[in-house]
């Protein structure tokens, strides 16, 4: 085990990538020399050279376009996009093109395509670098989506993308690069679609992944002190859900709260109740609650942008209410 | 004697290197104007040392300066109507100031308070002000230049005399908007003006890793719009070359593309280490070239400035700043429920819903 940074665990899970497999290569804005927007591959152009690590012209759509073509073309592209915010510009790539030619192509053409991005807020950078859209990716048929939010996950997880014949969206949070943990560096992949349980407890399930996941579990300590026992479920994958591992918690805690950074109205939180209450409505005791960004543009400054997002305080107050009516 | 260069592969200049001026491209303008467009150019320099030095004093979050490019934001500001719109990129905040927008407010958006025109709301260097017609920039690189092309569309539809400004950086030649908002410029034959200020560097890419074109002013003939390559770190170039494609725009002439070479004298945004990708010489070269030396050589020759008169000058505007900061720092928030205005014209009763919830739930923790 290695004391790492979450930053660290990805860019030695790319390097094991980017070393190891000939056909692999790293693509995406001032991923060079400059080490990326989040300094994730800081040093990998020096110690891999330029073949494996590729600056290319500012703009999403192409980079995006071209890492699918390259896919295709048989190579093993990893793309990083700035941010989320910025892979708007490259939609139509990733829905109607990444995520569908496998099915309409008969099953002909593959995109073993790897994109990661960071999301979410916290940074004071505005409305337009901030948004967490994971939600958007996560609708969508033919596409997986992941969301590590530990140190071990960020490698484990971008292994088990690289992995998959399919392309895989990864989703780092702003606020996770600094997060430190040990990080066992000879792991292999994780698995794709499991859920995993961060903290038992007995009389409420919280429901979070990447950034709010630490929130999640401070909440938990905080309810602990008030006597509420909280069991905190770390989704990972967040298509395809693994509403068993929730399914199973909620049947024994008998309460749901589930945490997004994303807005309320049509979040990924909404389809996790939905789907718990399709399948466990009579083993719940409460009706579960979602905490969410309030449904505003995340604005710059301090105090109002986190106004916007979900706290520790309101992912404890919210709980509270769960449990105690 | 040589041919002469095409306007999109030359290089248009009126400052000569001994403190004249080429006859043949000098605007002649009154030298009343040309001292005030030094002020500005001190003034927004002093500007941005002073709003770096709060960002890294930690009291404020953001800012991406202009410096050694100030001539192109100025030069186009002066050129431009009151009545033109402007869709700048990150380094042309400051035209804003040149328009008559007041110091005060520019510098509470930096601080994102109650004085702030834009509540708290926007990044530091993305002002925007309706009385100045400035609209903000997205962050995004490129969605601006479509914007302006469409600006400009309505004018001419609604036959007003207005003349739409878009601007970016080199980069953001890459993207489709680029090529797109050219295109329609062209197609619709909109009064419009896109200024490229070719900076040398998007974030840690070179120019030359961004296109193979000779120039990025040559990229207009595809589109089949007068493409201009300006020397970016010349005033009076910059400020003449714009106020002749406005006046062919206002004409029914339609659009013009500049490219101002300029260069990126400072870091990407405070949150950038150039010296992670680029060399001190090169930096050192453009220092020479610096737009503030070259205007102020022009000035000296014409004995309209010397040092007595610039420390005079800055002692002026240093004051002028620092009252400015005082007035605006330390004010209060905009209140935390306030996120949920101006979402809607009138906030559906859900935005209502989550007010009341804000306002009834625990206090917001500042970030850490
Ligand atoms: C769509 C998009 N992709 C990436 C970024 C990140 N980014 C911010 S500024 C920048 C470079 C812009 O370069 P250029 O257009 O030359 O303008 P400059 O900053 O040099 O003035 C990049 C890549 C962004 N803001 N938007």
């Amino acid at each position: 085990m290695t004391r790492l940074t979450y930053r660290e665990a990805v860019r030695g899970a790319l390097r094991q990538i980017l070393a190891s497999d000939p056909r692999a290569f790293l693509l995406g804005e001032d991923v060079g020399k400059y080490g990326g927007a989040y300094a994730v591959s800081k040093g990998l152009l020096a110690e891999l050279g330029p073949a494996k690590v590729r600056d290319t012209p500012l703009c999403e759509s192409t980079f995006v376009g071209a890492g699918i073509g390259a896919a295709i073309g048989g190579a093993r592209p990893i793309v990083e996009v700035m941010t989320v915010n910025f892979s708007l510009l490259a939609l139509d790539q990733i829905v109607n093109n990444a995520a569908t030619l496998r099915h309409m192509s008969g099953g002909q053409v593959a995109v073993p395509l790897v994109v990661r991005m960071a999301t979410g807020a916290g940074r004071q950078l505005a409305a337009q670098h901030s948004h967490s859209l994971e939600n958007w990716y996560a609708h969508v048929p033919g596409v997986k989506v992941v969301a590590p939010a530990t140190p071990q996950d960020a490698r484990d997880l971008l292994l088990a993308a690289y992995a998959d014949p399919n392309p895989v969206f990864v989703f780092e949070h702003v606020l996770s690069y600094p997060l430190e943990g040990e990080v066992d560096e000879t792991s292999g992949a994780a698995p794709l679609g499991r859920a995993i349980v961060r903290r038992a407890g007995t009389q409420l399930t919280i429901v979070a992944w990447g950034g709010s996941l630490p929130k999640a579990l401070a909440a938990a300590e905080a309810l602990a002190a008030e006597g509420v026992d909280a069991a905190v479920i770390d989704l990972r994958t967040l298509r395809p859900l693994d509403l068993e591992a929730i399914g199973a918690s909620v049947r024994a805690t008998r309460r749901l709260l589930v945490v997004d950074e994303g807005w309320k109205t049509g979040s990924l939180a909404g389809e996790i109740v939905a789907q718990v209450v399709e399948t466990v409505f009579f083993d719940l005791d409460a009706p579960p609650a979602r905490v969410c960004s309030r449904e505003v543009p995340i604005p710059y400054a301090a105090h109002l942008e986190a106004a916007a997002l979900p706290s520790v305080e309101r992912i404890v107050a919210a709980g509270r209410g769960v449990v105690r009516g | 004697m040589t041919a002469p260069t095409a306007p999109d592969l030359g290089l248009f200049q009126v400052l000569r290197d001994d403190g004249s001026t080429d006859p043949a491209t000098d605007p002649f303008l009154p030298q009343d104007t040309l001292l005030r467009m030094y002020r500005e150019l001190r003034r927004v320099r002093l500007l941005e040392v002073r709003m770096v030095a709060l960002q890294r004093q930690g009291r404020v979050g953001f800012y991406g300066t202009c410096t050694g490019q100030e001539a192109t934001p100025i030069g186009v500001g002066f050129a431009a109507d009151p009545g033109d719109w402007v869709f700048p990129a990150l380094r042309e905040s400051a035209i804003m100031l040149v328009r008559g927008f007041p110091l005060d407010r520019y510098i509470a958006q930096v601080f994102g308070n109650e004085l702030d025109v834009l509540k708290g709301r926007q990044m530091p260097s993305h002002m925007s002000a309706r009385q100045v017609n400035q609209v903000s920039w997205s962050s995004c690189i490129g969605p601006q230049i479509p914007q302006a092309v469409g600006a400009a569309w309505a004018a001419k539809m609604r036959r007003r005399s207005m003349v739409a400004i878009g601007f970016m950086g080199d980069g953001a030649t890459s993207q489709p908007d680029f090529h797109n908002a050219m295109n329609f410029a062209g197609v619709f034959k909109v009064p419009c003006v896109l200024v490229c200020q070719n900076n040398h560097w998007s974030i840690s890419v070179p120019t030359s890793r961004q296109t193979s074109s000779a120039t990025l002013a040559i990229k207009a003939r595809a589109y089949g719009l007068p493409g201009v390559r300006v020397d970016g770190n010349d005033l009076l170039a910059v400020y003449r070359a714009t106020a002749d494609a406005a006046a062919r725009a206002r004409d029914g002439g339609g659009p013009t593309f500049l490219e101002c070479v300029t260069y990126r004298i400072g870091a990407h945004s405070t949150s950038d280490d150039p010296t992670r990708y680029r060399s001190e010489a090169e930096v050192e070269e453009w220092k020479k070239r610096d737009p503030l030396d070259r205007f102020r050589r022009y000035l000296v020759h014409q004995g309209l400035v010397d040092d007595a008169h610039d420390a005079q000058l800055d002692a002026e505007i240093g004051d002028e700043i620092s009252a400015a900061i005082a007035a605006v720092e330390g004010r209060a928030n905009p209140p935390r429920d306030s996120i949920f205005d101006d979402v809607y014209a009138r906030p559906p009763w859900h935005l209502e819903e989550q007010r009341r919830e804000l306002l009834a739930g625990p206090p917001a923790p500042s970030h850490g």
